[in-house]
């Protein structure tokens, strides 16, 4: 089973998921340059944090048209797992295959801090081991992370349970003082549909070990690997 | 041929910066300025035979790239 680390020029979580992945979860890794026209065979793709292109226009508004895009694109359709961290997420948005887009936080501050975060779906392949309502705690590193979507999207999301992750206090509570950058419904993580594509603003790559403060974000790639098995057939739900 | 295209967020849509500028200017005593929305303003040189051939190409590229429609609109001004 091997993860595939998407680099972009800017990414700066490539590393921190390459070691949890490779080192911490014990699976196999490797990284892909945006550049590559395959994914090298990879069963999970990871589409990691950091400032693809300088942030330049938008966020992940240029990586999206990178050459490995388009497989991305079609291992996401084909129903391979992916998994989008912070730029990762903006990337996501950007190319469509998740719905809103990421604007400043209200705060306009680049915000550099630890969060909750309540796991509110563990039917995708980056939750399904986890508990339902499980309050994870990671870091969240982002200037835009401020999750948006017209009303009718927001409520079609909750209506097909496609809010993965949501901002909370460590207690597990929904509340606006522990929503960091102002997101729509605290809404810190979600799905597609067809819920193989997951993506979220906090780093579980950066909250795998309690050395550095966390190893709740380990679930995460945990519930790939469970999710995967070992004959690589993704089963969810 | 050139053509302009300014880029917005959506009415709909909260602009923390624009708040914050609206913020410094009623602190620095400019009441009369009631509200601003900051935007992204794009100046594109085309190889366009006629204006309205630059208005499309402008408007194809700012769908494509220049604006996010789910967060933002456009408005293309060709000379």
């Amino acid at each position: 089973m091997k993860f595939a680390v998407v680099v972009f020029p800017g990414s700066n979580c490539d590393h921190d998921a390459y070691h949890a992945v490779k080192h911490v979860l014990g699976a196999d890794a490797e990284f892909v340059w945006h550049k590559e026209a395959d994914l090298k065979g990879a069963d999970v793709v990871i589409l990691p944090g950091g400032f693809s292109y300088g942030d330049y226009l938008r966020t992940g508004a240029i990586a999206r048209f990178s050459p490995i895009m388009a497989p991305v694109v079609a291992f996401a359709e084909a129903g391979g797992p992916v998994l989008g961290v912070c730029n990762g997420f903006q990337v996501l948005t950007e190319v469509g295959l998740l719905p809103g887009g990421l604007l400043r936080n209200r705060s306009v501050k680049f915000l550099c801090e630890q969060v909750h975060v309540r796991v509110e779906a563990i039917d995708t392949p980056f939750t399904c081991a986890a508990t339902a309502g499980q309050v994870l705690r990671m870091p969240i590193a982002h200037g835009e992370g401020n999750y948006f979507a017209p009303p009718d999207v927001l409520d079609a999301l909750e209506a097909n349970r496609q809010v993965v992750f949501r901002y909370c206090d460590a207690g597990g509570e929904i509340i606006d003082a522990a929503n960091p950058n102002g997101s729509a419904r605290g809404i810190a993580g979600l799905c597609n549909a067809r819920r193989n594509v997951v993506a979220l603003m906090p780093h579980p790559e950066r909250a795998c070990e309690s050395a550095v403060g966390s190893a709740d974000g380990l679930v995460v790639l945990e519930s790939a690997v469970a999710a995967l098995g070992s004959d690589g057939m993704l089963r969810t739900g | 041929m050139k053509a302009r295209v300014f880029v917005t967020l959506r009415p709909s849509v909260f602009d923390p910066q624009g708040q914050t500028i609206a913020d410094a200017l009623h602190s620095m005593g400019y009441g009369g300025v009631q509200d601003v929305r900051q935007g992204k303003y794009f100046e594109l040189d085309l190889d366009a035979a006629t204006p309205d051939a630059a208005r499309a190409l402008a408007g194809e590229v700012a769908d494509k790239l220049l604006a996010n429609p789910v967060i933002e609109s456009y408005r293309v001004e060709v000379d």
